[in-house]
């Protein structure tokens, strides 16, 4: 596993690393380096430059912002995983966090870099795409704000301009009395989501009076389920409920379903109920 | 109390630096100068190769030499298969080290770098240009044994290396006249070994002196030396192997491969140290596989269950070359098994060997038994379903009744000791099978999907006697040697030709000789893994270890313990049948005090002041151990699972595990055994598969897409064992290494079939992926 060869520069700044970033054409951001390196080993990658931003304290941490928080880019899996502010804030971040590969990828690997490699069968930007988050990047033309379910533009691909360093993730606060779940199939080897189901349900009055649910691992890019939403919204969030609500986001897979030796397409696509129907059961026992 | 560490489970003495990160493997190795080796591959699975244009690497930075099969061809010898089964019109094509016209499977080498770094030689490899002309391909091994398949050798047509069969009795008659047939058609696919470490070769040519050095990640130094000589032409007493710290192998580096020969080439050409370690994607390629078997088998029995008859036909893939031992693995270690534990008189079986455009297949834990084992279980199984039985009592019919000294089969060879029925009856009674039963149906009404599954096996290891081995094609002895050797100060060395590699045998092999001669376990360090201060042996595999090169070690420890004796008598000034020998002291009989302990008489001897008329000097013997018959280990285990319907899933709930591998001489070390051989087993069944596609490029080519098990995919594993001496061997010990992963495969599959039967599906090929589960439920109630 030996990657061709490159130049290493490691940014003190953010500001110096939109700089190396515009001076050096082709040059790749490198941050807990679990996804890039791996592709660099195999030589699927061979970047001429990497910028190393991982010691940019600037990017790392969470803090409480105006009705949510914010997560740093380099902020790793683990420490989200055990954050009392995710916990309190937007408790189903934690719990995707926690499964994430392994304990080693968990505390070297960070969510920027885990959305920014733009996986489709990675938890968070599943996770993410259901809270609603807002992906906070710089750029030599100052700062601006990336919807979460806009970030990802394809497989492996993402919004960021190649002179544009993700700092921040900007997650709300889940509604007051929510019940929130993600349900995960693993892959067995990689431990990656063959099919990940996020659900945020709020209950008012014995109805759902809000419902976000995303699902990952089966396109190319994570996919808010807005049928499945409409479906509960209103309803009692009975056993027949969730079931029929389910049942419909087979209406928000309208894309092009991925296939491998392990899982196919159709496999896939049949999971995404099973994997919806389980989030919104786990979600609904935890509203109120 | 020293003898008393014999038989107890005490701390393996090779963890300490296993686990703290400071033992030394072949990579570790510096030596000055040394240059390092980077590997081209062929990218496709079955091409001609039409030119090899190297040029551009040579001027890359860093490039001292390339080598393409040209430079190699008329050099190296092409590499032996070592397993030559008589009566089988084996054909043996040539299998070059470096592919001069033809690539037959994606890994196959093509041409070497040499650079300064890793990095440059790497870099430098995609400078050479390599004209291919690519050729169909076929991985199936029983579409390539067809008409008409790909040929990948011009001399083997139908791609058939050999035929083999096996007979007993007689399997047509059986048949005609059984009231009950079962059949099935089971796949054990192609399985990755995964050793912790990758292998590795550091080759150092002594120009001068005509001497190569090659450390290797080796499980038998003494054969690397052997067939380094016939691939080099480098005489034996000139070769030193070194297989130094070894991070398992689980049989994948008990071949010799292209590869060590092209390090030591290279070596050899350029005077200095070269190194070449495997990257853990070339491993996936290129480091022997294991299983790949199509195995069409039926079974015929009674009405009530009684089985009377056998026939299997096999396809076994054995990639685009013939590997070391790998004719070997699907004929005698596997054919030779299939009456397994049970009383089946007649039984007729067909092996085709069939070369495939995939990576070799040789030895991989359990090699050839497996196989043999999940067969013979799933039908089994069918015949209990069949005549409406519960599968254990069938089993306990069929079981060969309790022997202590010899047992025929049909196959033609005499198991040594078994009590299959106790080792039924033990995993039953603490599996609780009764309640399991009983718990499986009430889950079963409220539309659970519990399933039970049992097995019974018995296995060939302690390979074995030599005359054996040469009537059945082996190209080399099957015995070990050891030599002990005691120091002025009681301190021993044990030198063993076999060659260790994580089964801890630095610390069973000091507690056989603790104790025959009550020396503390911390006084004896065992040395292995250097053909230069070991004595001949043929290694580390097949479960042989203990049970052969143990023996040797007790051999040699009871000359040493006669010759204190006599010695003892001679200091104590009386006649040696006077001396009594108790937990590492000799004294008169009737006069305990009048003693020698083993650390004086080690003093005495090595001094040699005052020795008896005629006796020589020194406290030191060697033994060469060539074990009468094999040895036959057996068990029975259950395993539980749940099935979700739903999706697929399967959740392995239980794992009991009794083994009965003779006299333990550490339980701990034994249990051990069993939980990693268990897994590796459980493995496959559920998990695990080398997938290559209709191109033969290898899908499964990282551990992100070849499922190892993890540990938090499995229960804790239940271990129990019994103990049933074997009769020929001076310690009664028999083996361990392979059990659990014999036996599991099948134990979890028959689960998994057991949970799945209510809802009509009757076969799954492994492993029992989710979707696979998902997609032959959803098949059976579509009345598929």
């Amino acid at each position: 596993m030996f990657p061709a060869q490159f130049t290493y520069h490691r940014a003190g700044s953010v500001a110096e690393a939109v700089q190396l970033l515009s001076n050096n054409e082709g040059a790749k951001i490198l941050a807990g380096g679990h996804s890039l390196l791996p592709l660099m080993k195999l030589r699927l990658a061979a970047p001429a430059v990497l910028v190393d931003i991982g010691r940019i304290e600037a990017l790392k941490g969470i803090s409480a912002s105006g009705g949510g928080i914010t997560i740093g880019a380099l902020t790793t899996h683990a420490e989200i995983a055990s954050s009392d502010l995710v916990r309190q804030h937007a408790p189903v971040l934690a719990e995707a966090a926690a499964l994430v590969g392994d304990p080693a990828v968990r505390n070297r690997g960070t969510i920027g870099g885990s959305v920014s490699h733009a996986d489709p069968a990675s938890d968070q930007p599943t996770v993410l795409t259901a809270l609603g988050a807002t992906f906070n990047v710089t750029g030599p033309g100052g700062d601006r704000g990336i919807a979460a379910a806009d970030f990802a533009t394809g497989l492996l691909e993402n919004a960021l301009n190649d002179n544009e360093v993700l700092t921040s993730i900007s997650v709300p606060s889940v509604p007051s009395g929510a019940g929130s779940a993600y349900v995960k199939f693993s892959h067995p080897a990689s431990r990656y989501a063959v099919v990940g189901a996020a659900a945020i349900l709020a209950v008012s009055g014995g109805t759902c009076s809000s419902a976000s649910v995303a699902v990952g691992g089966i396109e190319t890019t994570p996919a808010r389920a807005s049928s499945v939403e409409a479906a509960l919204a209103g309803s009692d969030l009975s056993e027949a409920a969730l079931d029929a609500a389910a049942a419909a986001v087979g209406g928000d897979l309208n894309g092009d379903p991925m296939g491998d030796v392990f899982a196919s397409a159709e496999y896939r696509r049949a999971m995404a109920s099973v994997y919806v129907r389980r989030a919104l059961g786990a979600a609904a026992s935890r509203a109120g | 109390m020293t003898t008393r560490i014999f038989g107890s489970g005490i701390r393996r003495r090779e963890d300490p630096r296993l686990i703290t990160g400071r033992a030394s493997y072949t990579d570790d190795i510096k030596l000055p100068g040394t240059l390092h080796a980077a590997i081209l591959r062929s990218p496709y699975a079955h091409a001609n190769i039409k030119s090899v244009d190297a040029s551009g690497a040579a001027s890359q930075p860093g490039v001292v030499a390339v080598y393409t099969g040209a430079d190699t061809d008329g050099v190296l010898n092409p590499l032996p298969c070592a397993w030559l089964i008589p009566g089988s019109d084996l054909k043996t094509p040539a299998h070059p080290p470096v592919a001069k016209d033809k690539v037959r499977y994606v890994g196959d080498a093509v041409a070497v770098v040499v650079a300064e770094s890793r990095y440059q030689a790497e870099d430098a490899l995609e400078q050479i240009a390599v004209d291919y002309e690519p050729l169909d391909v076929v991985i199936n091994p029983k579409a390539a044994a067809q008409d008409g398949a790909p040929q990948i050798h011009d001399d083997v047509p139908n791609n058939i290396a050999f035929t083999w069969a096996v007979a007993g009795g007689d399997a047509d008659a059986a048949f005609a006249d059984a009231a009950v047939t079962v059949s099935d058609t089971i796949t054990l696919q192609r399985l990755i070994a995964n050793p912790m470490e990758p292998r590795s070769a550091l080759a150092q040519w002594n120009a001068p002196m005509g001497e190569l050095t090659l450390w290797s990640t080796s499980q038998n130094p003494h054969i690397a030396r052997f067939l380094t000589c016939v691939v080099t032409g480098v005489p034996e007493h000139k070769i030193r192997v070194i297989a130094p710290e070894v991070g398992g192998g689980f049989g994948s580096k008990i071949p010799y491969y292209a590869d060590e020969a092209i390090t030591a080439f290279c070596s050899m050409k350029l005077g200095v140290p070269v190194k070449w370690t495997e990257t853990r994607s070339e491993n996936y390629l290129i480091t022997t596989q294991g299983r790949d078997h199509i195995e069409e088998v039926e079974m015929a029995a009674t009405s009530d269950g009684v089985i009377t008859g056998l026939r299997t036909t096999v396809y076994a893939g054995l990639g685009g070359y013939l590997s070391t031992a790998s004719p070997g693995i699907p004929t005698i270690l596997h054919g030779l098994m299939y009456s397994g534990p049970y009383n089946i008189p007649n039984i007729s079986g067909t092996v085709y060997g069939v070369f495939n455009n995939g990576c070799p297949v040789d030895a991989y834990r359990g090699a050839g038994r497996p196989e043999a084992t999940t067969l013979l279980e799933r039908l089994v199984d069918l015949v209990a379903a069949a005549v409406g039985q519960d599968p254990a009592e069938v089993r306990r019919k069929n079981l060969i009744p309790k022997f202590e000294n010899g047992h025929d089969v049909a196959t033609g060879i005499t198991y040594d000791s078994g009590d299959y029925e106790s080792a039924l009856d033990s995993c039953l009674s603490a599996a609780g099978y009764e309640a399991l039963r009983a718990e499986q149906a009430q889950a079963r009404a409220e539309g659970r999907c519990v399933g039970i599954g049992v097995s019974s096996y018995v296995e060939i290891c302690g390979l074995g006697p030599s005359q054996v081995a040469g009537a059945v094609g082996f190209q080399g002895g099957l015995w070990e040697s050891a030599i002990i050797r005691f120091y002025p100060t009681g301190k021993v060395n044990v030198m063993v030709g076999s060659s260790p590699h994580g089964q801890g045998e630095e610390t069973t092999f000091a507690q056989i000789v603790a104790g025959e001669v009550g020396v503390d376990v911390d006084d004896v360090e065992v040395l292995h893994g250097d053909t230069d201060n070991t004595p001949m042996g043929w290694g580390t595999y097949g479960s042989r270890t203990t049970a052969v090169s143990g023996a040797a070690i007790a051999v040699a420890a009871r000359k040493i313990k006669e010759k204190s004796r006599a010695l003892a008598a001679h200091l104590l000034e009386a006649a040696p049948e006077d001396i009594e020998y108790e937990d590492g002291r000799f004294f008169v009989r009737g006069s305990p005090d009048q003693h020698k302990t083993i650390q004086d008489i080690a003093l005495m001897a090595n001094v040699a002041w005052n020795m008896p008329e005629g006796m020589e000097p020194g406290l030191e013997a060697s033994a060469f151990y060539d074990p009468p018959n094999f040895t036959y280990p057996f068990g029975a285990h259950v395993a539980v699972v749940e099935v979700d319907p739903e999706t697929g899933h399967i959740d392995l709930q239980r794992y009991v595990a009794v083994d009965d591998c003779g006299v333990q001489i550490n339980p701990m070390i034994v249990e051990g055994q069993v939980h990693g051989g268990v897994v590796q087993g459980v493995g496959p069944a559920l998990w695990e598969g080398a997938v290559y596609d209709d191109d033969g490029q290898l899908v499964t080519g990282s551990m992100l897409d070849y499922a190892l098990p993890r540990a938090d995919l499995l229960p804790e594993i239940e271990v129990h064992s019994n103990t049933t001496p074997s009769p020929h061997h001076p310690l009664g010990v028999k083996g361990i290494g392979e059990a659990g992963t014999i036996a599991s495969t099948p134990t979890v599959y028959n689960a998994v079939m057991d949970a799945l039967r209510p809802l009509g599906v009757t076969r799954v090929d492994m492993p029992l992926t989710p979707e696979k589960v998902w997609r032959a439920i959803n098949d059976a109630r579509n009345g598929g």
